[in-house]
Formats: structure tokens, C-alpha cells, sequence
């Protein structure tokens, strides 16, 4: 029987009915200590550490901190000591605050070849979709489960449904992978992924980088999906090979059975036509309030959209391309990595950032950071006006010191516009890093297909 | 995990849809390292607004997806610490449905019509051994998966459950376990 890349992978970790055997358990300082203490209560030991990775990253400053000793928050600095201690105590491979290879979780996962077509990878962390970019089943836990995992190395779990989103047609200049997973999510709701794992299919998803369709799978939870992920090919195979832990050689010929058959059905399908999308900018309070930055802020349709409306400070009729900003941020799980600081330093060469905004661009993992240094992007983004940081999660969910103040307005390329995420009473617009990068030049949103 | 068989009481009401975990418990609660006494930080920026209220009742009526956004459990923690046995929704995100299940936490599935005629009914008995919520001039039953049904009703420790497997574990990494990759020895 014809089987879909997400069977063949689910049928291949199945250790009992309902009970999924995990390849990778992705740990970072947040969810995690309260599993730790359980376990530790229970005297049970983490079951295989050789397959669990542990870094800092929601609470880690930007500011080049080099050990949890110097972070200032005492609860922040607690909560990375709790997580070193505890990967020590139980031997698990930590990279902390200081670490070269320290990043942002699905940063560095993919970096370090630990993130490979074919396998299972758990995180607490609901972002961790990012990695079916590579044609493997990855989603987010809560802590309960992290536990379950470093326990058993297994997940209770039910198999999800599968969705194939069917994209035709080709991405139009200036419109990158981020806007093609806004308008999808608009397009198909934030909850329309619900109890389905999603393959994103199709020659506009083919010809993205391996950036881009880290991009898009990471938003897949925006869009209610339990996971996203895209068959691996050659892009896939040449961005894995001769990463520290890559097989070598790469098992090629298993990796490319990992295709989903002809035939092969799904409980659902969704057809977007990628040639229609143009660049997005969110205008509300939950991902799937986008609209082209052609468009302008629409007319509440529910009590939310009012709701919305409110907290964003915004009037129905407004063109997008009208709303001036307070600060950008480039960074995030989303858009981090070093081909998104390339597009976004490519547009901000030899120009300024508008005197009424506070840009910054926070690399997502050392190693990206010291790849964009050795290309001198951090010169090209000094020299505009953009404060260069360290790495870390930062401004997408202000854990750490970068947070926005109360009414202030950013362009941000994270994932969540939801009320006080980058900041309490912080409003936030979604966009690619292209749109960020123009955006801070010119102080309000523009239309980078008529901007160059 | 504590047994849960049948919750029974009054019903607060919060008619919104797409209420995600960040409203639940904000960011900067999530610094702590315990699991217990989230439940003075329960929708920490909202309860500030004029017209907010949320009294603690066993059950909570909610709108569509429900626990929407991030994967941390700390929302359901905050969510019983605060009182609440059930959460009866039209729909609910699928990470915060599952966190749930493993606190003890009854998610309640019902369609729309249904949570609406809770809400006004105000008190409400939801039976997990029938899978039935029952209030004043109505009633509707629920799907719940049957294993987790299981494990709720019984208080069922789910790392207990799955090592009385650790035979069929043990099998698996020795025949069929994907050879790496290796994390130790990265660092």
C-alpha cells in the first residue's frame, strides 16, 4: 500500500501500539527542571543521554554574556544554573551560555547534524516542527512528556492525521518563504492544522533553501498543526553533509526512499497557489490576522478582529504600508539563520536605519553569529544603525532583557503576534526579513517588490 | 496523578476564541524552576481590564482552540492551581489538550451550541465513567481516548505505565534502533 513520508516514519518508530520509540530529545532551560526534579524524586535516570541534547536559549541575554553567573535576572540566571547542574547530574551533552556551538534549540540542532531526514525529534518546545524540514517527524512536548521521554526514551502518542498543503505555482520575486507560510496560515486558519501532521509539498516548496522550509515547518504550530514536514531531496542531503554529526557517508539511498509514494493518500489536502502570494504583514493579534502589505488593515469581522483591532491601536482602511514603527527585530527560531541575515543584510547595505527606530538583528546560534562576522554582515548591519547581539531567543517571547515597552510597535520576523509576547502591551507585525530590513530603513512597512 | 471521575459545580466563563498559552500565564512566570503556585499569575494582563472576571469554579467554559501557542505545560499547572478540574471548550489545541491529560486536567470537547448552553447554565456535572456533561435542561456526551480515559480515571502514573513495556524498548533499540546520531561527545 502507497505510504506517505509521515507513515513510513511513524511505522519505523513504533515500539507498541500508541508508543513512539525518539531518536532526538532536544532540551532547553525552560520546560525541562520540573522534569528533572521528578525524575530525580522518583530515582529514575535519564534512559539515553547519547540521544539528548540540552542548550540555553529563552532566557540567555543578548549582550555577549559568557557564563549564568553574569546573568542579571536572579530567576533567569536560576533557571540556566538549574538546567547545567541538572545535565551534569544526569549526563546529558549540554551547550550553555559560553558554548561555542550555544543557540537558539532549533538553531543548532539542524547545525550540528543531530536534526537528520527519517527521524523522531521531541522538544518542549512547540516550535520543534522546525525540524520536518528535513524530513523528519518533529513536535513539541510539554514537560510532562519530557519527562516521559528522558525516562523511556518512547512518547505515548496517538497517531496524528496526516495533511498533504499542496503549493502551485512559483514564488514571485521579493516573496520568500515566510510569507508563503503567513498566507497559508491565513489562508487556512490557526486552527485549520489541528491533530494533523503536515507535508508541505510542491515546486515553490522544492525550490526553497534549507532555510526557507526551516521557516515555513517552524510556523506549522501557528497554524494549529501537530507537525510539518517536507520529503528530503538533494538540497536536503548537500545542507546535512559534513556537519559534525552527520553519518558519513550519507545513507542516500535510505533517505530518499523517505518520498511519499504515488498514490498515497491523506486525510486531508490543501491546494495554495504560491504564484498568488505576496509579501505578508500580520495586522492583529494571532498569526492568521495577514494581509499582503499591498492591502490595508481590514474591517473586524468577529469580536477577536475588535478585540485585535483595539490592542494593535489600529483603524480598519489603514494601508499597511502606512503604519510606522518603533523597532525591528530580526531573529527567532523563524528567521535566524545565516541565509536570512544574507537577504536581510543584502538590502540593508549602504543605506540607514530611520531615526525613529530601534533595529536589532540577533543571530540565531554562535555559530551563525560568527559565520555572518567571517562574511562581514555584522558590518553591513553596525554601519545602518542595527545593534548586532549575541545569540538567543530575545525579543520573540521577552524572557530575556529584550523586551518592547507598553504601545510600542514592532516589525518582527518571529512567529507570534499574540498580546504582550514581545512585551506587555507591545504590539507586533509578523514579516519576513526582507520586510524587517526595508521596513527599519524607511521607518513604516514597504513593499519590497517595488523597493530596491 | 490524582483520580478524576466526576467534577461537579460551577461553571466561569471566558467566551473567547483562540486564547493562547501566553494569555494563560505570561512569559516572565515561566522563570520558575517549581510546578506548583502558578495559579496567582492566571491570565496575569487580562484580569487587569475592566470587566474581567473569573471566579474559581471547577469548570471552565471556554471558546474555539482554546490553549493555542506555545507547548508549556505551566498554563494547564496555572489553570488547576487556580482551582479549575475541567475546561469545556469547542475546540482545543493539541499540545494543551495532551498536557492536560497528564495533570489531571479534564479537557472537554463539545460543539459550540453545547459550551454555549453551559456557559448560561452556570453549574454543570461532566461524569468521565459516562462520558456526559450534564447541566440544567441539557446534556451531551463526549469523546475522550479511550487509554487516556483509562489513565484518568485511574490516576494513572504514565511513566509507571510505559516501563511495565521497557521489555518491548529494549527490543526495539536492539533490533530496529537507527544507528546515531551520537550527541555526547559534541560538546
Amino acid at each position: 500500500m502507497p505510504r506517505n513520508v509521515f507513515d513510513k516514519i511513524w511505522e519505523s518508530h513504533e515500539v507498541a501500539e500508541a508508543l513512539l520509540y525518539i531518536d532526538l530529545h532536544l532540551v532547553h532551560e525552560v520546560t525541562s527542571p520540573q522534569a528533572f526534579e521528578s525524575l530525580r524524586l522518583a530515582g529514575r535516570s535519564v534512559r539515553r543521554p547519547d540521544r539528548t541534547l540540552a542548550t540555553a536559549d529563552h532566557n540567555v541575554p543578548t549582550d555577549g554574556s559568557t557564563a549564568a553567573e553574569q546573568i542579571r535576572d536572579r530567576l533567569s540566571r536560576v533557571q540556566v544554573e538549574t538546567l547545567e547542574r541538572n545535565c551534569e547530574e544526569f549526563g546529558v551533552p549540554i551547550h550553555s551560555i559560553g558554548s561555542r556551538h550555544q543557540g537558539i534549540v532549533h538553531v543548532i540542532g539542524p547545525e550540528l547534524g543531530v536534526t537528520q531526514p527519517g527521524m523522531t525529534i521531541v522538544c518542549g518546545d512547540s516550535h520543534t516542527s522546525t525540524h520536518g524540514a528535513f524530513g523528519a517527524l518533529a513536535f513539541g512536548i510539554g514537560t510532562s512528556e519530557v519527562e516521559h521521554v528522558l525516562a523511556t526514551q518512547t512518547l505515548q502518542q496517538r497517531k496524528p492525521k496526516s495533511m498533504l498543503i499542496r503549493y502551485e505555482g512559483r514564488l514571485g520575486q521579493g516573496v520568500t518563504a515566510k510569507d508563503l507560510i503567513l498566507a497559508t496560515i491565513g489562508q487556512m486558519g490557526v486552527e485549520g492544522g489541528v491533530g494533523h501532521v503536515i507535508e508541505y509539498a510542491g515546486p515553490a516548496i522544492e525550490a526553497l533553501s534549507m532555510e526557507g522550509r526551516m521557516t515555513v515547518c517552524n510556523m506549522t504550530i501557528e497554524g494549529g498543526g501537530r507537525a510539518g514536514m517536507i520529503a528530503p531531496d538533494e538540497t536536503t542531503f548537500e545542507w546535512v553533509e559534513g556537519r559534525r554529526a552527520a553519518p558519513d557517508p550519507l545513507p542516500l539511498e535510505e533517505w530518499r526512499a523517505l518520498r511519499t509514494d504515488e498514490g498515497a493518500s491523506f486525510d486531508r489536502e490543501l491546494v495554495v497557489d504560491a504564484g498568488e502570494v505576496s509579501p505578508q504583514v500580520t495586522w492583529g493579534t494571532t498569526p492568521g490576522m495577514v494581509v499582503g502589505v499591498s492591502g490595508a488593515v481590514p474591517e473586524p469581522a468577529s469580536e477577536s478582529d475588535e478585540r485585535a483591532l483595539d490592542y494593535m491601536a489600529l483603524t480598519p482602511g489603514t494601508p499597511m504600508a502606512e503604519i510606522q514603527l518603533d523597532r525591528v527585530f530580526i531573529g527567532s527560531c523563524t528567521n535566524s539563520r545565516i541565509g536570512d541575515l544574507r537577504e536581510a543584510a543584502e538590502l540593508v547595505k549602504g543605506r540607514r536605519v530611520s531615526a525613529s527606530v530601534n533595529a536589532m538583528v540577533v543571530p540565531g546560534s554562535q555559530q551563525v553569529k560568527a559565520q555572518a562576522e567571517a562574511e562581514g554582515l555584522d558590518e553591513v548591519f553596525r554601519a545602518a544603525g542595527f545593534d548586532w547581539r549575541s545569540a538567543g531567543c530575545s525579543m520573540c517571547l521577552g524572557m530575556n532583557p529584550d523586551i518592547a515597552a507598553p504601545g510600542e510597535r514592532v516589525a518582527s520576523t518571529s512567529n507570534r503576534n499574540f498580546e504582550g509576547r514581545q512585551g506587555r502591551g507591545a504590539r507586533s507585525h509578523l514579516v519576513s526579513p526582507k520586510m524587517a530590513a526595508a521596513a527599519a530603513i524607511e521607518g513604516h512597512f514597504v513593499d519590497i517588490r517595488e523597493w530596491a | 496523578m490524582r483520580e478524576v471521575k466526576l467534577i461537579e459545580g460551577g461553571v466561569s466563563v471566558l467566551d473567547r476564541a483562540d486564547v493562547d498559552t501566553d494569555q494563560i500565564i505570561p512569559k516572565q512566570f515561566l522563570k520558575r524552576v517549581e510546578r506548583t503556585g502558578f495559579g496567582e499569575f492566571l491570565f496575569y494582563d487580562w484580569r487587569e481590564q475592566p470587566g474581567w472576571e473569573l471566579p474559581r469554579n471547577p469548570i471552565l467554559a471556554a471558546g474555539r482552540n482554546f490553549g493555542c501557542g506555545s507547548s508549556r505545560e505551566h498554563a494547564p499547572w496555572a489553570l488547576e492551581d487556580y482551582g479549575f478540574e475541567a475546561i469545556v471548550a469547542p475546540s482545543f489545541a493539541d499540545i494543551f489538550y495532551s498536557n492536560c491529560t497528564k495533570i489531571g486536567l479534564l479537557p472537554v470537547e463539545l460543539p459550540e451550541d453545547d459550551v454555549r448552553a453551559v456557559m448560561a447554565a452556570g453549574r454543570a456535572a461532566i461524569d468521565l465513567e459516562t462520558q456526559e456533561v450534564r447541566w440544567e435542561g441539557g446534556r451531551a456526551s463526549f469523546e475522550i481516548d479511550p487509554e487516556t480515559r483509562r489513565r484518568l480515571l485511574e490516576g494513572l502514573d504514565d511513566i509507571g505505565a510505559t516501563l511495565l513495556q521497557q521489555d518491548a524498548i529494549d527490543r526495539y533499540e536492539a533490533e530496529r534502533e537507527r544507528s546515531g546520531p551520537v550527541t555526547t561527545g559534541l560538546a
